[in-house]
């Protein structure tokens, strides 16, 4: 009983100055809100880039360039490269694809647009990264041939240069040449940190022709048959490149396995998620000073009222209670209103990222600003209590 | 039967060094349990100094003063607290009531933190409030009351808890000459039912109304009047 006194003193308290008990709140909701909203947005860029990588599938090994030792040249990956990776010598290769890349604005009539990344390939690529067609066919190899002007685009491109059209016939200037746009891919969504619907990939000898001339490949994509296969596929790669490329020490080229690629790219998501936090865990911190503060503030400006309640018998422990429960109060509210806000914030998609919230984030966050408000709350809170009657009756 | 209070030798040092004020200088002086007494002195003299004492407000820099034969300095804050709660009313010169806070709420606070019931509460004090002639200004807050009514609300805050002691610092220095005969009334009336009352005054026509007065000159009790 005397308890639940205690507490309708303090909710008295902070009802007194409602301006003061807001602002202090919403430094505490910010704070709350700030750890989970960005530590969600931090989770859904990692689970997105997890996504992507895992759709391009568990079978596929990356070939790229490398810079050669000192005093070598480093030989370029050539298209006849990528054939050699596909034999006898090699019996857990299914594809190996070659890949150059170039930037290009593409224009349908009066609209363009800067394509994301403008592939060159053959017809085994679009089964190697798991696309498929929304509409129309694929270039096939004989386009490759003869160097076709053909041109597949993802689903973006699709809805930025036709809107309302469908794409499929028409004819498309890529860096002022014309494409034929035989089909489009079905969308696969934004990867968080790059949209994988922004492309348009084109036969592998045209895209030479016309963007990138005839240097070295970007990349070969292989395929295993299988992801049981994979590691000897990475070996039975290496060994031919290594012939090919006469390679005796550090090799001019990389193979990497989606595994591989998926863990860096994780280790990167999970940086920036703790940059995230971090942040995040700041504004909490200045949240609480901002609780102290206000605490500090309302106890010497109650110092006589404290001197009262004193003067007619109210313990040391009920002063104490009183102004615990204020900042408790205080930051519990805040935290409750940061918790609905950062959870109601993570419905919407930031920076073309879907949030995931995390419940152990709001559990956390949660906690720690109660936290705050008995620790931030109890220095002001202990000082009010220690005083002597009529000290505190005395102060002006 | 011991006294209920008893001053020995009680002394009062505020500051240190060369500004070091000594409020009270071996001060002796003894209470019985029903007395009505007033204390007169100059301004400074240290009276107020000694009410907040014998209130457990204050401690004594050394000396002891005795409770109903026991001596307070043995109490720790929590035991002086209880003291403060169950034993003692105290009334202020400025009133000290609690801000925003209507009278019936500024008259239950010393029985909340007695730990009483809500509803016994109300009762009590609003009795307490009758007692001083505000049954009808239960809601009004300490701002919209007169001076006068403010002190009978710090008075009926003093005696919800039917203390044996009740201690007044000049409850009528601040009040007009009406106010304070109602006040003085009052005090006589908790005289006349048995309480030790011990106030503190200037003036001479407040001071008959108690059965003792004692005289305070430097820090000491100078002349015992009666
Ligand atoms: N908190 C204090 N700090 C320093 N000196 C004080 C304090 N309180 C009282 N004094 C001094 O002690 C002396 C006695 O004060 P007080 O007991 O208030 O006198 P009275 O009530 O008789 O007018 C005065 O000289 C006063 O200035
Ligand atoms: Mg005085």
């Amino acid at each position: 009983m005397r308890l639940l006194d205690i507490a309708a003193f303090a909710v008295r308290g902070l009802t007194a100055n409602k301006l003061r008990s807001g602002l202090t709140t919403l430094g505490i909701l910010i704070g709350v809100a700030s750890v989970i909203l960005l530590i969600a947005v931090g989770n859904g860029a990692s689970s997105a880039v997890q996504q992507s990588i895992a759709g391009l599938g568990t079978n596929i090994l990356t070939v790229s360039p490398q810079r050669a030792q000192p005093g070598l040249t480093a030989k370029p990956l050539t298209t006849a490269d990528a054939a050699a990776l596909v034999g006898e010598d090699s019996p857990a290769v299914k594809y190996a694809s070659p890949v150059v890349s170039a930037q290009a604005t593409a224009a349908y009539g009066d609209t363009t647009h800067d394509i994301g990344q403008f592939i060159g390939s053959d017809p085994n690529y679009f089964d190697t990264t798991n696309s498929s067609l929304a509409q129309g066919g694929l270039f096939s190899a004989d386009d490759v041939q003869q160097a076709r002007k053909v041109v597949v685009i993802g689903s973006t491109v699709a809805t930025q240069l036709f809107p309302g059209t469908d794409p499929v016939g028409k004819s498309v200037l890529v860096n002022n040449i014309p494409f034929t746009v035989v089909g489009v891919l079905a969308a696969k969504g934004s990867s968080g940190l790059q949209d994988a619907d922004d492309l348009a990939v084109a036969p592998l000898t045209t895209t030479q022709n016309a963007l990138t001339g005839y240097g070295s490949l970007s990349q070969i994509v292989v395929q295993a048959r299988s992801a049981e296969a994979l590691p000897d596929a990475q070996a039975q790669v290496t060994t031919i490149l290594n012939g090919r490329h006469k390679i005796t020490g550090t090799a001019d080229y990389r193979v990497v396995s989606q595994d591989q690629l998926l863990t860096a790219r994780t280790a990167t998501t999970e940086t920036f998620t703790v940059l995230l936090a971090s942040v995040a865990a700041i504004s909490l911190l200045v949240g609480g000073i901002g609780i102290t503060n206000i605490m500090l503030v309302t106890v010497t400006e109650r110092i006589r009222e404290i001197g009262i309640r004193k003067a007619v018998g109210a313990p040391r422990s009920s002063i104490l209670g009183q102004f615990l429960i204020e900042a408790t109060l205080l930051s519990l509210f805040g935290g409750a209103l940061g918790v609905a806000a950062g959870v109601i914030g993570s419905q919407f998609t930031i920076a073309g990222i879907q949030p995931v919230v995390d419940p152990s984030s709001v559990l956390l966050a949660f906690a720690v600003s109660a936290l705050i408000g008995l620790f931030f709350g109890s220095y002001p809170a202990s000082r009010a209590a220690r005083l002597r009657p009529i000290e505190a009756l005395r102060h002006e | 039967m011991s006294p209920v209070i008893e001053c020995r030798n009680l002394r009062k040092t505020y500051g240190s060094g060369d500004t070091a004020v000594h409020a009270l200088r071996g001060l002796d002086l003894t209470v019985e349990k029903g007395e009505y007494l007033a204390i007169m002195g100059a301004s400074g003299s240290g009276k107020s100094t000694l009410l907040n004492i014998l209130g457990c407000l204050d401690v004594p820099t050394s000396g002891q003063y005795l409770l109903d034969g026991i001596d307070t300095g043995e109490f720790d804050e929590e035991q002086l607290s209880l003291l403060r709660n169950r034993k003692i009313g105290f009334v202020f010169q400025s009133f000290n009531l609690v801000p925003r806070t209507t009278a019936l709420a500024n008259v239950e606070l010393p029985l909340v933190y007695a730990g009483v019931r809500r509803a016994q509460r109300r009762d009590r004090a609003l009795a307490a409030l009758d007692l001083v002639g505000l049954k009808d200004r239960t809601h009004h807050r300490p701002n919209e009351l007169s001076g006068g009514q403010q002190q009978r609300v710090a008075i009926a805050r003093a005696l919800v808890t039917s203390p044996a002691i009740v201690l007044a610092d000049e409850p009528t220095g601040n009040l007009d000459t009406d106010s304070s005969r109602e006040v003085m009334g009052i005090l006589d009336r908790l005289h006349a039912s048995g309480r030790t009352v011990v106030l503190i005054t200037h003036e001479d026509d407040v001071a008959a109304h108690a059965t003792r007065t004692v005289r305070v000159v430097d820090g000491a009790v100078a002349e015992v009047m009666v």
